[in-house]
């Protein structure tokens, strides 16, 4: 039975394995080279080389939180001649069980990275202990608090920068969007996991939709419904976290007509896109990333959005003319232009979906923020009832970085 | 003439290895082709990114202990023919038991040394006792092993996410990240700029010798085998077959338990939410592959544990998915079993003639 044709068939096997790998042998090396050349410059010195390395929670290719830093990093090689960028994506439990996200700058580090990029709160203790470990390699910490001497949970490494973009305001452009589309007047909201960054960002999106309804439209606050549902993690992850299609088709299916995203996936306007071509009237706001509209522009009211690009690239510049100090930023929008790719953190890009009356609402709002809006301004209640803000008080930074509570008229879970 | 015999059926043994060998080595090859890249650069990759610097070795051992713990443990439940895959929910038993222990006495007047030894002993309790569960199940309820460890699995993956976003959680914030650090006090001792205890290396060597010596130098080994061989047999012979299996259950969870307990203690300290880093599924690989004999079990789950921390490095330098090494581990599995069942058919063969 197991005899010569079987072994021919083996031998086969083997033949045509070994002739492909020869014939694949030859074509160039992928890594020999870097992609950008330092311009020839005439000194002494020579031309500085800087690879960093990025450790990403999601895909590369998210169309989401990831994406954006990983674009973030194609700026940076774009713009500064001499850097490379090298990265380790699906930096999470789930998808690298077994290895600790210290452990993966270690490999980043090996390939020569001397700058590492943490892009999540939840690589916050390993980033805290890798910087500690390795004083002399520049660590980027996204989200974190670390480095902010007023904060919670200061650390004072003296080779950490913390930053973050102040999505507060783009949130409250989404959730302004949201109010002045919405029909049945109800948003909801698909929410990550709970905590202080969540916390705050959805209840901006909840301002900004309460001050357009009330101020734009003229109703009442009371009949604005906010809800958000949280799925446990920043994407799905089968057996950890909520279904996020699951929960979005829940809210559409219970008079939810706009769905405001604040995972770092696409399942939001996947689904609205899926209901409005059942012939329901839905509408989604994606996060995250610029593009994230493209994939259903017809369903799409905007989105708020990173551009981590012109912060990274002021870092990595530092890194390589050996000045990089540590430092705490949360970053607003360049208000003259909020999606000015050089110089904007925080943008907004109207989608095709926004009606021209809504849009000119929105960029009427967006020239208030501008003008010095402040919408964490008291009287404001916490969810519970208690006194976050009294009234003509307005909320400092550390305020709303650490609130506490969903606010006073929101629907939904505020402690995990 | 018998030795020559002998001497011939270790060659005819050893070809059909390391034909299963060079299959999966193919098989993964075809794979790669197929993605665009290059076996052998993917190949040294690994191995370069496993053992060619002492950063990768520590890795490498962080991964192999609890590996070789819980094949340790399975030797046992095979031995007597049952199939452990609960496995995974005992490590995490032992994870959370652990937790709980060092939650208790941080902070506490428990010097470290004797708060990490009680964690452990803890989680040794965490895993016998979600193991026997399973073995209750299957010896009282008449419950298939298989489907109450699965259940036992979910249990304990549920139990898990709970603790760490419920009572357990960080302070206003529940986090994927897991619970609270624990202060560096409470952790096994690394050795410097790397990531491995040699307490924890200890562990498991201590544990296969274990093992080895009871499956191989005991009375009690030699019955649980019978068990396996054999289980109304050795009944009849007078082996109280339940109760040992039974205590294979329960061996079987407590070095899954310890395996748990390291993963706290030695490499994430804290609780995560899969904690158990599917070292037990990997383990059940490797003890399928060393063909339940202790003897191998170290060594190939050495190779298992090199090839998930060298693939880290296919990403990075690739940009190919660093589950190749699955891919590679599965192959070796099915290719291996596949061997044995032409080894047998060609032996027999043989025979015949």
């Amino acid at each position: 039975m197991f005899s010569k044709r079987t072994w021919t068939l083996v031998s086969l096997l083997l033949i045509v394995v070994l002739a492909l790998s020869a014939c694949a042998k030859p074509t160039a090396a992928p890594t020999a080279a870097p992609a950008t050349e330092a311009p020839v410059v005439v000194t002494t010195e020579a031309p500085k080389e800087i690879t960093f390395g990025l450790l990403l929670v999601g895909p590369y290719n998210d169309h989401g939180w990831s994406e954006a830093h990983f674009n973030a990093g194609l700026y940076v090689e774009e713009k500064l001649p001499g850097t490379k960028m090298i990265y380790l994506d699906k930096v999470n439990p789930a998808d690298r069980p077994g290895t600790t996200p210290a452990q993966l700058a270690d490999e980043l580090v090996g390939q020569g990275a001397t700058v590492i990029l943490f892009n999540s709160d939840d690589m916050k203790d390993s980033a805290t202990e890798f910087a500690a470990a390795n004083p002399t390699i520049n660590v980027i910490m996204a989200s974190g608090d670390q480095q902010w001497a007023e904060g919670k949970d200061f650390k004072n490494l003296p080779n950490m920068v913390n930053v973050m973009g102040e999505m507060e305001y783009g949130k409250m452009m989404a959730g302004c969007a949201a109010a002045l589309t919405t029909k049945t007047g109800q948003i909801g909201y698909l929410g990550p996991l709970i905590n202080d960054e969540t916390r705050r960002l959805v209840s901006s999106a909840y301002l900004g939709a309460k001050y357009c309804w009330t101020t734009y439209l003229g109703k009442p606050a009371e009949e604005l419904k906010f809800k958000v549902t949280w799925i446990g993690f920043w994407f799905n992850i089968p057996g950890f976290t909520s279904d996020p299609t699951q929960v979005a088709d829940d809210f559409f299916n219970s008079n939810y007509d706009v769905v405001i995203s604040g995972i770092d996936t696409t399942e939001a306007i996947v689904q609205a896109n899926k209901m409005k071509l059942a012939g329901k009237e839905v509408w989604a706001i994606p996060y995250d990333y610029e593009g994230a509209c493209d994939e259903a522009p017809d369903i799409c009211l905007g989105v708020p959005y990173f551009n981590w690009g012109p912060s990274y690239l002021g870092y990595v510049t530092a890194a390589m003319n050996g000045e990089y100090k540590p430092l705490f930023e949360w970053v607003g929008p360049d208000w003259t232009n909020i999606n000015n790719p050089d110089t904007s953190m925080i943008g907004f890009k109207e989608g095709d979906a926004l009606s021209a009356e809504a849009k000119a609402n929105v960029d009427k709002f967006i020239a208030e923020l501008a003008g010095g809006l402040q919408l964490f301004a008291g009287p404001m209640n916490l969810q519970d009832g208690t006194v976050y803000l009294k009234d003509g008080e307005k909320a400092t930074d550390l305020q709303i970085w650490y609130l506490p509570q969903l606010l006073e008229g929101m629907e939904g879970k505020s402690l995990p | 003439m018998k030795t020559m015999t002998k001497t011939s059926s270790l060659w005819i043994n050893t070809g059909f290895r390391i034909a299963a060998i060079v299959l999966a080595l193919a098989f993964t090859s075809i794979v790669l082709l197929l993605s665009n890249a290059r076996p052998f650069e993917a190949f040294a990759n690994i191995i370069n990114g496993s053992i060619g610097s002492s950063k990768g070795i520590a890795n490498t051992l962080v991964a192999w202990v609890p590996l070789l713990l819980v094949t340790s443990g399975l030797l046992m439940t095979y031995a007597t023919g049952m199939w452990n895959i609960g496995i995974e929910g005992q490590i995490t038993l032992g994870a959370i038991f652990t937790t709980l222990a060092l939650r208790l006495m941080q902070g506490t007047s428990v010097p470290p040394t004797l708060a990490i030894i009680l964690s452990i002993l803890a989680g040794i309790l965490g895993g016998a006792l979600w193991a026997g569960i399973v073995a209750l199940l299957k010896i009282y309820g008449g419950v298939n092993e298989i489907f109450g460890g699965l259940g036992m699995n979910f249990v304990s993956t549920a139990l898990t996410i709970w603790l760490i976003f419920g009572p357990w959680k960080r302070p206003g914030t529940g986090s994927m990240s897991g619970t609270e650090p624990f202060d560096t006090s409470l952790w096994l001792p690394q050795l410097e700029g790397l990531r491995i205890s040699l307490w924890s290396v200890g562990i498991g060597i201590v544990g296969l010798l274990v093992v080895y010596f009871i499956l191989q130098g005991t009375y009690f080994g030699l019955k649980l085998k019978a068990v396996g061989k054999n289980g109304r047999a050795a009944f009849l012979l007078g082996v109280p077959t339940t109760r040992y299996i039974m205590a294979a259950f329960l061996i079987c969870g407590a070095f899954a338990g310890i395996a748990g307990a390291i993963q706290v203690t030695g490499v994430y300290h804290r609780l995560i939410p899969s904690i158990s880093s599917g070292y037990g599924y990997l383990g059940m690989m490797v003890a399928m592959l060393v063909n339940f004999q202790a003897l191998w079990a170290g060594v190939v789950a050495l190779f298992f544990a090199a090839l998930n921390i060298g693939s880290i490095q296919l990403p990075i330098v690739m940009k190919i998915d660093s589950t190749l090494s699955g891919v590679l581990q599965g192959a070796l599995v099915l290719f291996f079993l596949l061997m044995e069942g032409a080894r047998r058919t060609f032996l027999s063969k043989k025979r015949g003639k």
